[in-house]
């Protein structure tokens, strides 16, 4: 597998990055862990004239994970560096899930979060966890900063809104007000695979009652889906089979898969149902713990 | 020479001879990275060659322009199929004795076939050259599966075929069909089961590649290539190419796994050799991982469907088989000449069964052509699979327990030499004992009541076994032979005068540990300690003619002829041990290591001695040096005996499973190194247990192949692998010089019924018979859902 030619570059700051990314005019791509790029540069579905490596710029390793649910993540943190975080568990606990579930050990060791929203996989993880928990994406370009919600970040099959000179130097998750509850579970069949389907859900709660929620879908359409009406069907109520089950046949009509080698769509979607289902009976189990 | 004290007999295992579990010399150099495999050749002046492969499944070729293609800087040469035809050179004859196109001319029949190839200066600029190409496709109707093949108005993919009017390549039966049909007029009980053994790849993780080597000068080629059987390969270019075959070397160097993937010769191959004649230089080909996956020698693709007739008390009277299998665009199997469906009649061999009757069709469809033995001796892995779940059926519909019903129907210990039902002879076996060690270890009462219980809960739990007596070690020569030449195989062993010794094969190792066990089994032979000992195979230059490695056939051929080479050496030994000793020969006995007088043991020589007597003190008359070649042609095939059993629980909401416990007991007769053997049973269980959850390659409607990198064909890891609780029985092989019986893929062809039956067995009461492997969740669910078989797979569903 060899790849066509292209220019490499590995700039020391952030704006020599910019600089390039703006010369190439869209010929130009940034190489952050490469666990996406590099598959595709060997398969020629890529054929970019200049890579980007940002591995070297300084101030984007940074992973501050507040008590409060706040998360920052930089470009450069790698899927390890959150699987091995501790207290993402009680911070976020969807992100939490999600972080052992990405891919293998050795492309968690180079793959990043950030590269992961990039890259808009429509099966990808990191995207339905960080748009459960409603996360932004922090974007730097020659104008200055912008942030933008990672579900207007996506808007297609490995389509995001940057503008090619632009470098997404970090991801946030807001600050809960509530206490933070949810979960990931994905479908695979091996370990290393990408999502059959996946479920994130993220959750505020004030006692039993529900004042904050996301669910996002991976695997089942054409990019991350918010599974709105499905989330918005638990505001304001407590977690009861019957709030449990409507929201998981909201979800479940939400999804948009396609039947392939993986299952079929009707199978998914009842996969879908059945997450939503068992990650919220999960959530109102360990609540009834700790009241206890 | 005067012995200062005594010698004596040696301990076998401290000498690493028989029975000991020695480490594998040769990972000594492959964890330290130091192995030498294909892309390591690296030879002057050597340029890189690149495939360009079809993107569709069936189209004619309109045109091709090479051109551009020409004009990139670095580009040597530019092969296409009308090239290759200038010298008869556009197709070649298969291992089933059909015709398959190296470079195509006429039409494109499945998508990955090789179009035209570039040689360059380096391989990306190969690569960059082959996009360079234009090739104009009419694309034709597509056929993936032998329905569609069968269909009245289907196209006919083998036009090229004189006399070929339809897409049947061929239609085969053994067995009796009257006797069998009077047993199913008698029986009380017909069970019926109809299934698919998906297409797999074997996938070793070196792909394939060659360096191909012609010297103007010397006129000699050489070629250093991934194969399995290099000397079949020099017969086939010798005959094939008419080249002189004392000018053909082939080299196959340290090979990372075949599986049978590296059987057949391959288009690349041929393309680099005519390269390398037409450039007079080097020319390299590795092949990358989608085009292993897609143009390769898949294993499988068989539709099933079987008949059982039995009498109620559960005696089996006889059995129907009919296979529809998918070949691809060329009929390209690996096998044995004579059978054209393998050996998927060896099934039912290890119960008594008075009469059985098989009928096999094969078809040709626009998928890549292949059948080898994917780690099975020709196509038994689907014999042992039918057969297994045939009986698992047939002890339901009796409701006669599914253990029990296989220990009524086996051949008795006592009733060997035994004539299987479809006609071979099996020799030996203990099928009643390896079951009950299986049951024992797995404790079947104690997890029957566990079942029970956790049924009450909701909770699926279910146990399968799978039984299976395998035929290994093709040939013996009368039935078996490759395009004519037999399967005998060789062995050549040279004895310096230090003792040390050089032993050479016609087989070739691939991760089967040769370089280890041949030594044990010289070391067994002579006394020699293993470490002594150096093992080479796969230099045509060098080796003793031999038909190399797959089929489980090493030990039980090859191996038998290490053994008879090394007792030639020991006759010599014995002759130069009674000069030394001054006695005649008569007078010589022999112990492990050692020759000493009969009536006075304590007067000895050791073989050591004995080898440097061949080269400095050999007696009057006796042609000095110490080596010998043994040619082994089997009597029969060996038949080794496993068994395995299997427990897993199923979601009943999602459809997924989890093995809980795996247990095998393999019974390969004498084990040469145990601790090989149990490597090669566990990488079997996991290659067994990867089919029957996950692994398959299949096609859209179109002929787009699903499984072209390891993202879509799914190899597992350590991660999900169950572990493996292994229990051995011994018998002895009755005719091998050693009692080998061959285990390299019992495991591969006995494991996946065990984890299906496991499966079915959860499921039982809900209606089901079936389900297709790859067992994916989805299957399952779907099954639990529809009380209804999930048989027949389809190409893969696309609404998309
Ligand atoms: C074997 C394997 C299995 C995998 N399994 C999973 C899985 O189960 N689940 C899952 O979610 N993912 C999986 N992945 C993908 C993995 O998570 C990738 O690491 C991730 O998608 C991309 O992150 P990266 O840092 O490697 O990005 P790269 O590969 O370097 O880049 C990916 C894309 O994003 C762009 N990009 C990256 N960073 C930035 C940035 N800071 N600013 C602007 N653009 C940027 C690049 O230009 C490129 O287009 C798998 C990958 C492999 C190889």
């Amino acid at each position: 597998m060899y790849p066509s030619r292209f220019a490499y570059e590995a700039p020391r700051t952030l704006d020599e990055a910019i600089d390039l990314l703006a010369q190439g005019r869209g010929e130009a791509k940034v190489l952050a862990g490469g666990q996406s790029l590099v598959p595709l540069l060997k398969l020629r579905f890529a054929n970019p004239d200049l890579l980007v490596d940002i591995n070297n710029l300084p101030g984007l390793d940074h992973l501050a994970i507040a008590a409060d649910g706040g998360v920052r993540v930089g470009a450069l943190v790698r899927h390890r560096d959150l699987e091995r975080a501790t207290a993402l568990a009680s911070a976020q606990p969807v992100m939490a899930a999600a972080a052992p579930l990405i891919a293998d050990p050795i492309v968690r060791t180079r793959g990043t979060l950030v590269g992961s929203l990039c890259h808009a996989d429509p099966q990808g993880d990191w995207a339905a966890a960080v748009l459960a928990a409603g996360g932004q994406v922090v974007a730097q370009g020659p104008h200055g900063r912008r942030s933008i919600p990672v579900g207007e970040f996506v808007v297609g099959p490995f389509q995001n809104v940057l503008e090619y000179d632009e470098v997404a130097v970090e991801a946030t998750i807001p600050a809960a007000r509530d206490r933070v509850a949810g979960g990931f579970l994905k479908l695979e069949r091996r370990v290393g695979d990408f999502a059959t389907a996946g479920t994130a859900v993220a959750l505020e709660l004030d006692g039993d009652r529900v004042t904050r929620a996301g669910i996002a879908l991976t695997g089942v359409g054409s990019r991350t889906l918010d599974a709105r009406a499905a989330a918005d069907s638990l505001l304001g109520r407590a977690l009861t089979a019957e709030t449990i089950a409507r929201a998981a046949e909201l979800a479940a009509e939400a999804a948009q898969p396609n039947s392939d080698h993986r299952g079929s769509a009707a199978y998914k979607r009842h996969v879908i149902h059945t997450f939503v289902t068992r990650i919220l009976t999960r959530v109102t189990t360990t609540t009834t713990e700790h009241a206890a | 020479m005067t012995l200062t004290e005594p010698s004596r007999a040696l301990d076998e295992i401290k000498i690493g001879g028989m029975g000991a579990s020695r480490k594998r010399v040769e990972d000594n150099r492959f964890i330290r990275g130091k192995g030498h495999y294909i892309d390591d050749v690296v030879l002057p002046g050597m340029l890189h060659m690149e495939i360009l492969r079809s993107p569709v499944a069936h189209a004619r070729i309109r045109s091709i322009d090479t051109s551009a293609a020409w004009d990139v800087p670095g580009v040597r040469l530019v092969l296409t199929g009308e090239m290759m035809a200038t010298r008869n050179l556009a197709w070649m004859p298969t291992l089933s004795y059909d015709t398959q196109a190296v470079l195509a001319t006429d039409k494109v029949r499945f998508q990955g076939q090789e179009v035209a190839c570039v040689i360059a200066d380096d391989p990306y600029i190969a690569k960059d050259a082959c996009e360079a190409i234009v090739v104009e496709y009419e694309q034709l109707p597509v056929i993936v599966n032998p329905t569609q093949a069968l269909a009245a108005d289907a196209p006919i993919i083998r036009d090229d075929k004189q006399g070929q009017h339809d897409n049947v390549c061929f239609n085969w039966e053994v067995g009796d069909k009257d006797g069998t049909d009077r047993a199913f007029a008698e029986a009380d009980v017909v069970s019926r089961i109809r299934m698919h053994y998906p297409r797999s790849h074997p996938s070793p993780l070196e792909t394939c590649g060659s360096v191909a080597d012609f010297d103007r000068a010397t006129g000699k080629l050489t070629v250093y290539m991934t194969t399995q059987a290099p000397h079949i390969v020099r017969a086939a270019v010798a005959l094939i190419a008419e080249l002189p075959e004392h000018l053909i070397r082939i080299v196959s160097p340290d090979l990372g796994g075949g599986f049978g993937n590296k059987v057949p010769v391959y288009p690349g191959y041929v393309m680099s050799i005519l390269a390398s004649i037409l450039t007079e230089r080097p020319v390299k080909w590795i092949e990358d991982r989608t085009s292993n996956l897609i143009s390769t020698g898949f294993g499988r693709d068989v539709y099933l469907t079987g008949e059982m007739a039995l009498r109620q008390d559960g005696k089996i009277l006889g059995v129907r088989m009919h296979t529809d299998s998918d070949h691809g665009a060329f009929f390209g199997d690996a096998q044995p000449s004579k059978f054209k469906i393998g050996l998927l009649h060896s099934a039912f061999s290890c119960y008594d069964i008075p009469t059985a009757h098989l009928t096999a069709r094969g078809v040709y469809t626009n998928k890549a052509p292949g059948g080898v033995a994917y780690r099975c001796s020709f196509r038994v892995t689907e014999a042992m699979f039918f057969q297994e779940r045939m009986v698992q059926a047939a002890a339901e519909d009796l409701g006669i327990d599914q253990a029990e019903f296989r220990r009524m129907n086996f051949v008795r210990d006592d009733d060997f030499p035994h004539r299987t039902p479809f006609g071979f002879l099996t020799d030996s076996g203990q099928y009643a004992k390896c079951l009950q060690v299986g049951l024992d270890a797995i404790d079947y009462e104690g997890f029957r009541r566990e079942q029970a219980e956790a049924a009450k809960n909701g909770r699926l739990l279910g146990i399968g076994i799978s039984c299976m007596t395998e035929p290994l070690g093709a040939g013996n020569s009368r039935e078996y032979d490759i395009l004519g030449i037999k399967m005998f195989d060789s062995a050549e062993l040279r004895v310096h005068m230090t003792g040390k010794a050089i032993l050479r094969t016609g087989a070739k190792t691939q991760g089967q540990g040769h370089e280890t066990t041949w030594a044990q089994i010289v070391a067994h032979e002579l006394g020699l300690p293993a470490d002594d000992i150096v093992v080479e195979e796969g230099d045509t230059d060098t080796a003793p003619f031999g038909m190399g490695t797959y089929a489980s056939r090493s030990t039980p051929v090859a191996g038998a002829a290490v053994a008879m080479a090394a007792r030639k050496v020991r006759a010599k030994a014995r002759k130069l041990a009674a000069h030394l000793l001054e006695v005649s020969e008569e007078d010589v006995e022999w112990e492990l290591g050692r020759f000493y007088v009969r009536s006075a043991p304590d007067r000895g020589v050791t073989i050591q001695e004995c080898a440097m007597a061949a080269y400095s003190n050999m007696p009057d008359g006796l042609e000095p040096g110490l080596e010998a070649n043994a040619y082994y042609d089997p009597p029969n095939l060996t038949w080794p005996f496993g068994c395995y059993i299997v427990t897993v629980e199923v979601d009943p909401v999602t459809g997924v499973w989890d093995v809980l416990r795996v247990v095998a007991v393999d019974d390969c007769g004498v084990r040469i190194n145990p601790m090989i053997v149990e490597g090669q049973i566990m990488g079997g269980l996991t290659e067994a247990y990867a089919m029957s959850s996950m692994q398959f390659i299949t096609f859209d409607a179109e002929g787009n192949c699903i499984g072209s990198n390891f993202m879509d064909y799914l190899l597992p890891t350590a991660w999900e692998t169950p572990g493996y609780e292994l229990h051995e029985v011994v018998t002895p092989c009755p005719h091998h010089p050693i009692g080998a019986k061959g285990i390299g893929e019992c495991a591969t062809v006995g494991g996946p019924a065990a984890f299906v039956n496991a499966v079915m067995d959860a499921l039982k009461g809900h209606g089901v018979r079936n389900v297709d492997m790859p067992l994916l969740p989805d299957r399952v669910h779907e099954a639990l859902t529809t009380r209804a078989d999930v048989s027949g797979a389809p190409p893969i569903r696309t609404d998309s």
